[in-house]
């Protein structure tokens, strides 16, 4: 089957794109709770969403 | 209100008389190219010009174009090719005509092959395996070639800034002409990123390559969203170097905690210290691993997006198409613009966490 790699590919974005999704909106709700720890929120969301869309990266190029 | 209204008018306007010409340039872009294949010929073209983008080459050319005699023309100039094959071999790559002649140096001939040069006799005869991979003797290839060129032109670029930057601190402490600008960013590498990542003893040592590698990645990622067409980022050995300079840094300045966490994880049971070991040893290669994959393959998509969107008004060939892609190539740019200076953000933010996590003193809460 040469195509499923495409779907694998597509279920990657799918997931990689909730997990970021899930950061920023939490990452948001962190930020109206305690507007003045926003500087060491944004700077933990980037990493962390920076980490996933490694992964992302990393298994598309695989597929 | 009303000046604002008008400035609002202005800027639609501007929006779409330029996406107008675009799409009457496609049009005439269409007549000249031969009417048999339509539009699976603009296709494959559009597809070609982008994989020709994102390879290196021998030559800096800027634009090309085909004259009604069907002669290419380019716009643009040669680099040196410096190749080793029994003695060194220096000539200038406008001896390859952009790939459509064979270059002769003291006898021997050499062919451009898929943005790579061979060996071949002087008819530049190349020969193919049943994979199509050529066959041909490779010499071995130190070329200044566009990436490296671009390299250089950036390397030099940030040693008179900076250097010239560090001169005016002398006088006073007052920053002036371009430093204005930079002690801003400097101050926040140190501030917020080396500092809090790293730790007050230790972070001097990482601040020249924090420094250097931020502004080496955003500059270069800059570059690449000019119309010079140059991507280095994109080329993966570039982000390999930059991540093996850092994995290189955080090995070899690692201290015996740092080690000791690895080898044999304080505060867990035997059996599970000795399956985290390989696990935590793998995880020193995947680490600098991840950050030459991101580098790479943001600039990469990034830059495949931007041309297809570009390539779309070539395609569509009517008003609404056209500047509908005109629009999103604009919002794209000033994506990418961002994506530039974060890519260089997580890299640095990225190194100095490994940085810091080499240096960790001990500590007995754990």
């Amino acid at each position: 089957m040469t195509g499923l790699n495409f779907v694998g590919a597509g279920l990657i974005v799918i997931g990689a794109g909730l997990g970021i999704g899930r950061i920023g909106g939490q990452a948001m709700d962190a930020i109206a709770r305690q507007p003045e720890a926003s500087g060491k929120i944004q700077t933990a969301m980037l990493i962390a969403a920076a980490l996933i869309e490694g992964i992302g990266f990393a298994a598309l190029f695989a597929a | 209100m009303h000046n604002v209204m008008s400035l609002k008018t202005i800027c639609l306007l501007f929006v779409f008389v330029t996406s107008l010409s675009f799409s009457q340039e496609s049009m005439h872009l269409e007549e000249i190219a031969p009417e048999v294949e339509g539009k699976q010929d603009v296709k494959t073209e559009i597809k070609e010009y982008i994989n020709h983008h994102l390879l290196d080459s021998y030559d800096f050319s800027l634009t090309s174009y085909t004259t009604d005699s069907g002669e290419h023309k380019y716009i643009g100039f040669p680099l040196p090719v410096i190749l080793w094959d029994n003695g060194l071999k220096v000539f200038s790559s406008s001896k390859f005509h952009h790939g459509e002649s064979v270059a002769e140096v003291d006898g021997n001939h050499y062919a451009l092959h898929h943005n790579k040069i061979y060996k071949t006799d002087a008819a530049g005869t190349i020969t193919l395996d049943e994979h199509h991979h050529a066959t041909n003797k490779k010499p071995l290839d130190f070329s200044i070639t566009k990436n490296v060129f671009t390299i250089f032109l950036v390397g030099l670029l940030m040693f008179f800034m900076f250097s010239g930057m560090a001169k005016k601190y002398k006088k006073g402490n007052m920053p002036k002409g371009i430093g204005r600008f930079l002690e801003p960013i400097i101050l926040y590498i140190r501030d917020d990123i080396a500092l809090p990542n790293i730790g007050k003893k230790h972070y001097k040592r990482y601040m020249p390559y924090l420094l250097t590698v931020f502004f080496f990645v955003w500059i270069i990622n800059l570059l690449g969203l000019t119309p010079l067409g140059v991507n280095v980022t994109n080329n993966i050995a570039v982000t390999l170097a930059l991540a093996l300079i850092t994995y290189v840094l955080t090995t070899f300045t690692a201290n015996k905690n740092y080690w000791g966490h690895i080898f044999w994880m304080p505060g867990v049971p035997v059996p599970m210290k000795i399956i985290l070991a390989p696990i935590e040893l793998l995880g020193t290669i995947i680490k600098p691993f991840s950050l030459m994959i991101r580098l790479y393959a943001n600039i990469t998509a990034g830059h495949i997006v931007l041309m297809s969107i570009i390539g779309l008004m070539f395609i569509f060939k009517n008003w609404l198409g056209s500047s509908l892609s005109f629009g999103l190539a604009f919002a794209l740019s000033l994506l990418e613009l961002l994506v530039a200076a974060l890519q260089a953000y997580i890299f640095t933010m990225l190194s100095a966490l490994y940085f810091g996590s080499a240096v960790e003193e001990h500590h007995d809460d754990h």
